[in-house]
């Protein structure tokens, strides 16, 4: 039989993308330009049981799938800009406490209300570093409306064994632009899910490490009762300033993501003509697609160039950009922003190639050409 | 080397220019299996204010989704023909609604004329189906899908009471300007 | 006679935070009452706080107890609700927590009337923090951020929880111990957004400086200002001038939210 396709918007793929991984409560707030998850996550949700809550503001949002995925769901939220940064304070209480949840943020210029229908991606350090705290952050970064779909669903994945909130940041371009979409099979995805506790409920501590640096997580209304704060706390779960505790604490919430092994277990790139390159371009998001037609018309006049584009934008893809970094000339990095990833394609470098930014902050999406005349530049 | 094949439709927001180039690109994705990106830009109006919808199509994947220079325009508004005719490819075509654009945009392109609007008021009794019938041109102009595709994707999109209509409103639009090639 | 709360309380986590003559203990063995009253499972129950002194109860209760962030109990709770209908969600806190940072979770709970009960303790400050004005702080008292008294007007948390559409709303004191367990009682029963509001007294941070001598002159306060409503019925408005009315408020049958969305479901689904 031949799969389903259709031709639909990046906002759609996301909503349909949550749904097959199991999504089964969304709470949001409307907002330019990421509505249109929430729309139609208003009308799918009810038909799989799922519930759909509009809340009253973005924090609201951010709380309620907190609380429903302590009870047991798959919850999503969808934001974009002045969203993002409120639902900020929530991100770091399911980072510490450790709550399996999705943050969709179809990024829009900024700062403030900026421009609210056009796009940018200006969020992408604020994805690592928007909330107080040391903290780990996985974020995705899809470049087309399939990728918005699959990623959408290991967005899912990696909340559900990671214990934690995973963002997917795609900008208004293609989070409104439409292209075919093959529509996966069910069962053709992986479909992961927490891992819940085995022992008995009287020994049941929400951060038990015996298991690993990834503790089972109970459900509320289970056997299993527990205590969830946004205090530094021991394995209990319940508040403690012991130094040891709160050290070791935190440097596992961190572990379980930065640890060389489950970064590249989180880690997910593409490389494109890069064996040879001379110049990588390292381009994420609507931008790879402007990167890609460049390199090709590079290659086309003789130039090796090559792209490497992140899907997963955090953790970075560290060990590979070094690499390349010692292997290319130089790195150019154009962003729909002032140069935000760059510092981390300098920071990881260091040094070895020259790097090179090519930056539009206009609401204009960066065009081929103005990549190509950079690369020309640094050769 | 891959054929792309740019297409814009602009004009004003609530003249369905979105939902014309949605449907051109599903006549090209969905029912010819070629590739297709359609985007689209507005303003915050949701009614008046500029509106352009722009659709690639290509036999490969499309990398960048944007209009780069079109091989094709459809200006439903003087604003959008002064501004969009410099971004036409040498030698492409310029579709215009002469209910809205009086002074012609001087060019390498080759113009075509026709009272879009007022044909799906008069001929139709619909304004509504301006885009449609806006479309069943582009389409005869550029031959970018088949007649017939064109014809599916519009059936498919519309409520079951409108089919008719705008089967009707496609096909004047299509042989109007087949009429002038 | 003696009444075991070691029932409902998990083992070892007293002693509690709260200094002595702290009314928040008292609302807490109401609600341990309560929750025996009603006859709730544990494992169906859950506590969820936001940040403050009041909001430390959850940690003491045994059951699922959620402490979240600043303000936001009844966005978490709605979660929890929603997620499992099933279960029976409080919601306790303070009045700086729940009516100023959390304003406005706390009105759109009551306008969904969403099957809930908050148990909002009222002691006129932020005590956690050291003694600021809240919104509930009488006008001309004195806070650590009012030292030449408070020029705030106050919110009446019961009057705005029935504004908002909470379809119960019922307010007592800490010195009428016995009337907060059958209050937050008939508030869990009630299906809907239920608003417990008990005014309650903090000695250290507001007592100290509004020229209360001893918690026994604040416990006094709390008795002589409330009245009872049916006794206010038949008072003048002279006679009820600061007094603060006690007991069942406001109480109205409203469709559910959560029975609301299980129609959509059913819509959804082609039911």
């Amino acid at each position: 039989m031949a799969k389903k396709v259709a031709l639909i918007q990046g906002n759609t793929a996301c909503a349909l993308g949550a749904v097959y991984a199991g999504c089964n409560f969304f709470g949001g707030y409307p907002i330019t330009p990421s509505t249109e998850v929430a729309e139609v996550l208003s009308e799918e949700l009810p038909k799989v049981g799922g519930k759909f809550m509009q809340m009253e503001d973005e924090i609201a949002a951010m709380a309620s799938i907190i609380g429903a995925s302590l009870a047991g769901a798959k919850a999503l939220t969808a934001t974009s800009g002045p969203g993002v940064s409120l639902k900020q304070e929530l991100i770091g209480y399911a980072c510490i406490a450790e709550v399996p949840c999705v943050i969709i943020n179809v990024m829009r210029g900024g700062p403030s209300t900026g421009m609210p229908t056009g796009p940018g991606q200006s969020d992408v350090q604020q994805a690592k570093w928007g909330t107080h705290g040391d903290h780990a952050t996985i974020a995705l970064v899809p470049a087309s409306i399939q990728e918005i779909f699959t990623e959408t669903v290991r967005a899912f994945n990696l909340a559900e064994k990671y214990r934690m909130p995973v963002q997917v940041l795609f900008d208004e371009i293609v989070g409104h632009m439409r292209e075919p979409i093959t529509f996966p099979e069910p069962g053709e995805l992986e479909i992961i899910n927490r891992t819940a506790p085995t022992v008995a409920p009287k020994d049941y501590k929400p951060y038990d490490t015996s298991f690993g640096d990834v503790p089972p997580l109970a459900a509320f209304g289970s056997e299993y009762r527990f205590h969830v704060t946004g205090l530094n706390k021991a394995q209990d779960g319940f508040p403690t300033t012991k130094a040891e505790y709160v050290d070791a604490e935190e440097r596992r919430q961190v572990r379980k993501v930065e640890s060389p092994e489950n970064a590249a277990a989180i880690e997910s790139n593409e490389e494109y003509l890069c064996d040879d390159a001379e110049v990588v371009v390292f381009a994420y998001g609507s931008t790879s697609r402007s990167a890609r037609y460049a390199v090709n018309e590079l290659r086309k006049e003789g130039i090796k160039a090559g792209l490497f584009r992140p899907i997963t934008l955090w953790p970075f893809p560290e060990k590979r950009i070094s690499a390349l970094g010692k292997q290319a000339k130089a790195i150019v990095v154009p962003e729909m922003n002032l140069g935000q990833m760059i510092l981390e394609v300098e920071r990881v470098t260091k040094g070895t190639c020259a790097v090179a930014g090519v930056n539009r902050v206009d609401g204009d999406p960066l065009n081929p050409g103005e990549i190509m005349k950079k690369v020309k530049e640094v050769m | 080397m891959a054929k792309r094949y740019e297409i814009r439709f602009s004009g004003a927001g609530g003249q369905g220019l979105i939902t014309a180039g949605i449907i051109l690109a599903e006549a090209a994705a969905i029912i010819e299996g070629k590739f297709a990106a359609q985007s689209q830009s507005y303003g915050p109006e949701a009614r008046g204010g500029a509106s352009k919808s722009e659709v690639i199509i290509s036999d490969a994947p499309i990398d960048y989704p944007k209009a780069t220079i079109v091989d094709a325009c459809l200006a439903m508004t003087q604003e959008s023909a002064d501004k969009y005719a410099n971004g036409i490819k040498p030698g492409g075509v310029l579709l215009l609604d002469t209910d809205f654009v009086k002074n012609e945009p001087k060019g390498d392109f080759k113009i075509y004329k026709m009272p879009i609007t007022r044909t799906a008021k008069e001929d139709l009794g619909r304004e509504i189906v301006a885009n449609v019938v806006a479309l069943g041109a582009m389409i005869a102009l550029t031959g970018v899908v088949s007649r017939e595709a064109g014809e599916k994707a519009v059936l498919a999109k519309v409520p079951a009471a409108f089919l008719d209509l705008n089967k009707k409103a496609y096909n004047l639009g299509f042989e109007k300007i087949k009429a002038q090639m | 006679m003696s009444y075991d709360y070691d029932k409902w309380l998990r083992p070892g986590k007293l002693p509690h935070i709260w200094c002595p003559g702290c009314g928040h203990g008292i609302v807490m063995k109401g609600l341990i009452r309560a929750l025996d009253i009603c006859g709730l499972e544990k494992k169906n129950t859950a506590i969820v706080s936001g940040i403050g002194c009041a909001s430390r109860l959850p940690g003491y209760i045994d059951a699922n107890t959620l402490h979240t962030a600043h303000g936001r109990a009844a966005a978490f709770a709605t979660g929890v609700k929603m997620a499992k209908p099933e279960m029976t969600v409080i919601c306790c806190g303070g009045d700086g927590d729940g009516t100023a940072i959390g304003g406005n979770h706390f009105i759109h709970a009551c306008r969904r009337n969403i099957d809930m009960t908050y148990v909002l303790m009222n002691n006129h400050i932020y005590g956690m923090t050291g003694g600021q004005f809240s919104p509930c702080t009488p006008t001309g008292a004195k806070a650590s951020t009012t030292p030449y008294g408070n020029p705030d007007p106050i919110f009446d948390i019961s009057k705005l929880a029935i504004g908002a559409g909470a379809t119960f709303v019922a307010r007592t004191t800490a010195f009428h111990a016995t009337q907060i367990d059958k209050l937050i009682a008939e508030g869990i029963k009630h299906k809907g957004m239920a608003i417990i509001e008990v005014v309650d007294d903090c000695p250290t941070t507001y007592g100290r400086r509004n020229k209360f001598r001893s918690v026994i002159d604040m416990m006094k306060v709390l008795k002589e200002t409330a009245v009872p409503v049916a006794a206010a019925a038949k008072m003048t408005a002279d006679q009820l001038e600061g007094k603060i009315l006690t007991g069942v408020l406001y109480k109205e049958d409203k469709p559910e939210y959560c029975e609301q969305y299980a129609k959509v479901i059913a819509k959804a689904q082609g039911a």
